[in-house]
């Protein structure tokens, strides 16, 4: 398999996301077995001293271009473009957020390539790259060969540890040129979330809520519980969605990643968007009727009771645990 | 032939609101004195906005289009006190409000969230809870006592047992379940269940408004039905037992159709020799609005409860035909969080604090959809902690003998 | 504005999945398909529109088993055309799907010309790639996806595309384009059954031959599974007063409370 292992470095607002280090993590691997170097390519504008954090890559190449400053996919994936078509890598780790996706998936479309999705594990192996690809929101796990060129792969968080990508080597950076056409899309702001909402990245303890809470209202024996616990509510996407709590409160892919001390999911099945963002909880406790949910896989404790039969009898007893200590 | 039937078959026998005068009991309905009693006693007067004497009103006045508009009526949770209470006789329950549900139902802007997801998941799955109808029967599996499928052991029964949804998948309906297959048993009946075929009888959906879901599941179980031979129809299900029982024959399946209440209580000469253990509860015993007020049988779950050595009888404020309904007819099962956003009060909550003041120990109900009802609405209560909700299939089994 | 809609039928994960006697794709005999999730939230951000601007709504799909119902359930709730292509395996790789989406679109009369073409971001299938990107790639037009708000004015459709931490973007794409939806303004609508069926009687549903077309290479799998659990929760059991009291145990003796 000839070529270099490239890693799309995924930076956004002078932050790196803790993807981009994963991806390094894994890349690093894929390149020792596929005796190829690992580069990691980052896109953007005045970006320079960013670039200088990959340390973990071989080399880092640096494209610097006023029409990459904002996110806007297609420059990205025009960028990557012209930098494959020069030098010809044998792969590229697309981080598999919501930022970096429709890079990868424009990109794959411009070069006429199939994008590989859902990948949470890849090795290079007998000259083509063999993924394991998460399918069926986590029912299924399918072994895959990729032979396609460049090996364009959509790579889940948590395929590896972060740290295990971060380097303290001040990373070897080569400036790349690309030109870049003025794209048809425009973005215009960013939108964040209301201020002045709980901070659930920043808790300690998160009662979160899923599907299994069944109604808005059943949400109070949740806040009943994170009050006596000293914690805050968070949810998954569906209830979310319903509108029974803020986006702030949302964890999961398009959400918070939280890594707090205790994370009790009440009710969540665990789908592979809602374990991206608290798989690094300390202590994972989850109560969920179907002894199959997903959720059991990565929790350490678990209980198949009725939730809003759970919910107030823990607080009772936390409530006596606290009154009598 | 009167002039009333020509011009009924040339509806094809189908009452609509604009030839209600057709028909005898669409007449009735004209025959509104507006007293009001309907609106007094419906138990969310307060909230419905069209209580029927309102809507009989604004028919007669040509402006009905104003009631199918407002999402009111959502809270009519078809507990046919109403009809119980007219002096007039007019069918509200069973003729108007059925009419006027699938107007205000089809003109909804929106329908609550749990809702929808209760009705597409019964139109996908045969069930409100959207569990997998190939998990229909699972429950069988760990009866004590064999519970056999129709289609598996291939031959006639004497009794067909309608399992229903909630008893077949909730865990309390499971409780319920295996009681009444103890039950069975002790009384020597031959019976099956129709397994993971077997689909919502869609009562609820029908009353909802939603009358296409409740076609469908009727066809669907009519057909199955019809595939197999037994005698009679027994079933735990109260709404259930309704949809089979006055709705069936007229979409061609006429089946002899029992609660099991009532039919257990037919059989208290047989059962109550084997009801050995002594319970030592007080029970006070919540009529349930399909078994009680639409179909008169008051005495025999008393009469079932008393059988039982220990048991004591205490009545609450409200029962019999006064009975106040669990809020979970017509929809009501999963539009909780839509009346609290509105302000109504949790019918559960207003009828278990009824129980509560009856210094009882035991709630016992007929309906598979009281039970987690009520034990969510005790755990609120103060004084709730002391009582228990119990199906009166679970206490008799606990009676039983070995 | 004329909005297209393309829509596929995933497989049903109520219930369980097995792996078929390949080894290496699902087991037909149980497997019940679904709407993709993200599609049916296309389909009713596509409604919004035509609800605001007029318009007309066309919906294109692969036929599969059940897709009838799938159509006659989004006509019933206000789409006004529904095609299906017909005479393909209901089982493609997503690539190959695109291809044929985009050859019908290309070639198939009537069509075109639509302001916008909206479909699910995503499905749980897409082993090989998304839909959208290649979709626009094909036909020229300018891609966005994970949009969960469009509104639309002139020639140009603003969009909100969610990225992580509840942070948003806000773009202008010039139309005609292609959505990739994540998720609708509000979630899907509910249609009575008997909508459904009178749209059975009234409406057709138009058929057209699938084109031939080359699958596209460079993905092969090997070999499917359910997931190894690498490890499991440490089950407590008991009523759940019981479960709470062995809860309680445990978050002290980790000095969580």
């Amino acid at each position: 398999m000839a070529g270099n292992i490239w890693v799309l470095a995924e930076a956004s607002r002078g932050q790196f996301s803790e993807i981009t280090f994963e991806l390094l993590a894994l890349g690093r691997e894929v390149a020792g077995q596929a005796g190829a170097p690992l580069e990691a390519v980052l896109l953007g504008s005045n970006a320079r001293e960013l670039a200088q954090k990959l340390g973990a890559a071989d080399a880092v190449l640096y494209a610097d271009n006023a029409a990459l400053a904002d996110p806007v996919p297609e420059s990205a994936a025009a960028a990557l473009a012209q930098l494959i078509k020069e030098r010809q890598p044998a792969a590229v780790l697309v981080p598999l957020t919501n930022i970096s996706v429709d890079v990868g998936v424009v990109l794959a479309a411009q070069l006429g390539v199939p994008f590989l999705n859902y990948c949470k594990d890849l090795k290079a192996e007998g000259g083509n790259l063999a993924a394991t690809c998460v399918l069926y929101g986590g029912k299924m796990e399918a072994t895959v060969t990729v032979s396609a060129k460049p090996a364009i792969i959509g790579v889940l968080p948590g395929a590896r540890s972060a740290d295990a990508g971060r380097s303290d080597k001040v990373a070897a950076v080569t400036d790349v040129a690309v030109s870049l056409a003025e794209q048809k899309l425009r973005f215009k702001r960013y939108l964040d979330p209301a201020a002045g909402d709980v901070d659930i990245t920043k808790q300690n303890i998160l009662v979160s809520v899923g599907r299994g809470i069944q109604t808005k209202d059943n949400i109070e024996l949740a806040q009943e519980l994170a009050d006596v616990m000293g914690g805050a509510v968070s949810g998954s996407r569906p209830v979310i969605d319903q509108g029974w709590l803020p986006l702030t409160r949302q964890v999961g892919k398009s959400g918070m990643n939280v890594k707090p001390k205790l994370y009790l999911a009440l009710g969540i099945s665990g789908a592979p968007e809602h374990q991206e963002g608290m798989r690094g909880a300390q202590t994972i406790i989850a109560i969920n009727t179907d002894a199959k949910a997903p959720i059991f896989n990565i929790a350490h404790y678990g209980a198949t009771v009725d939730l809003l039969e759970l919910a107030p009898a823990l607080k009772e007893a936390v409530e006596k645990r606290k009154q009598g200590a | 032939m009167s002039t009333a039937t020509a011009l009924a078959d040339n509806d094809n026998g189908v009452m609509t609101l604009e030839n209600l005068a057709r028909f005898p009991e669409g007449q009735k309905v004209y025959s509104c004195m507006q007293c009001g009693t309907c609106a007094g006693t419906c138990p969310y007067g307060d909230d419905i906005q069209f209580p029927p004497r309102m809507i009989i009103a604004m028919l007669q006045a040509g402006l009905i289009e104003e009631v199918f508009a407002s999402p009111g009526l959502l809270n009519c949770v078809t507990c046919y006190a109403c009809m119980a209470k007219c002096p007039r006789g007019i069918k509200l329950t069973e003729v108007l409000l059925p009419l006027v549900k699938e107007q205000v139902f089809t003109h909804l802007k929106e329908v609550p969230a749990e809702l929808q997801k209760a009705l597409e998941n019964t139109m996908r799955y045969g069930n409100p809870l959207g569990e997998s109808p190939r998990k229909r029967a699972l429950w069988a599996k760990s009866s004590p006592v064999p519970v056999p499928v129709i289609s598996e052991i291939k031959r006639a029964v004497d009794v067909l047992w309608f399992v229903e949804c909630y008893p077949a998948y909730h865990p309390r309906g499971n409780d319920a379940c295996r009681a009444t297959a103890k039950l069975f048993k002790a009384l020597g009946i031959d019976f099956a269940i129709l397994g993971n075929e077997e689909k919502c009888a869609g009562e609820c959906a029908r009353m909802l408004g939603e009358t296409g879901l409740f076609e469908m599941m009727t066809d669907s179980n009519l057909k199955l039905l019809r595939k197999y031979k037994f005698n009679r129809i027994v079933t735990g299900a109260a709404h259930a037992y309704d949809a089979i029982k006055h709705k069936y024959p007229a979409a061609g399946g006429d089946f002899e159709v029992h609660h099991t209440t009532p039919f257990f209580a037919q059989h208290l000469a047989q059962l109550k020799p084997k009801l050995t253990k002594k319970l030592n509860y007080t029970v006070t015993y919540h009529d349930a609005c399909a078994l009680g007020r639409h179909n008169g049988f008051y005495d025999e779950p008393r009469a079932l409860l008393q059988a039982i050595p220990g048991v004591k009888l205490v009545e609450m404020t409200h029962n019999g035909v006064n009975s106040i309904c669990c809020g979970g007819g017509g929809g009501g099962m999963w539009l909780d969080t839509y009346y609290a956003q509105k302000g109504s009060e949790r019918l559960s909550e207003r009828r278990a604090k009824e129980a509560v003041e009856t210094g009882a120990n035991v709630l016992a109900v007929s309906c598979p959809y009281e039970v987690s009802r009520f034990e969510d609405a005790l755990k609120g209560l103060p004084g709730g902690e002391r009582m228990v909700v119990r199906d009166v299939v679970e206490l008799l089994a606990e009676a039983l003998e070995d | 504005m004329d909005i297209l809609v393309l829509m596929k039928v995933v497989p049903d994960v109520v219930e369980e999945l097995e792996v078929g006697p390949d080894g290496k794709s699902l087991d037909t005999s149980f497997l019940r398909t679904i709407l993709n999730e993200r599609d049916d939230h296309a389909l009713e951000q596509a409604l919004i529109l035509k609800d605001k601007h007029g318009g007309k709504v066309t919906l294109l799909t692969l036929d599969a088993p059940d897709i009838d119902d799938v159509l006659f359930t989004a006509l019933a709730k206000g789409a006004d055309r529904a095609v299906k292509i017909c005479g393909v395996e209901s089982v493609q790789s997503t690539q190959t799907v695109v291809r044929i989406f985009s050859e019908v679109i290309a070639k198939t009369p009537g069509l075109l010309p639509v302001d916008l073409l909206l479909t699910g971001v995503s499905a749980i299938d897409d082993l090989d790639g998304l839909m959208a990107a290649p979709i626009a790639q094909q036909l020229g037009w300018p891609y966005t996806g994970v949009v969960t708000q469009v509104t639309m004015a002139d020639k140009t459709a603003t969009v909100i595309k969610e990225f992580a931490g509840g942070v948003r973007g806000e773009y202008d794409v010039p139309m005609p384009a292609v959505l990739g939806i994540q998720a609708a303004e509000k979630p899907p609508r509910y249609v009575p059954v008997a909508k459904v069926r009178a749209a059975m009687k009234s409406v057709t549903i138009e058929t057209v031959d699938a084109p031939a077309v080359e699958a596209m290479a460079g993905v092969e799998v090997q070999q499917m599974a359910k997931p190894q659990v690498a490890g499991h929760a440490e089950m407590l059991e008991g009523l759940p007063e019981e479960v709470a009291g062995k809860i309680c145990e445990l978050l002290a003796k980790r000095g969580l409370i």
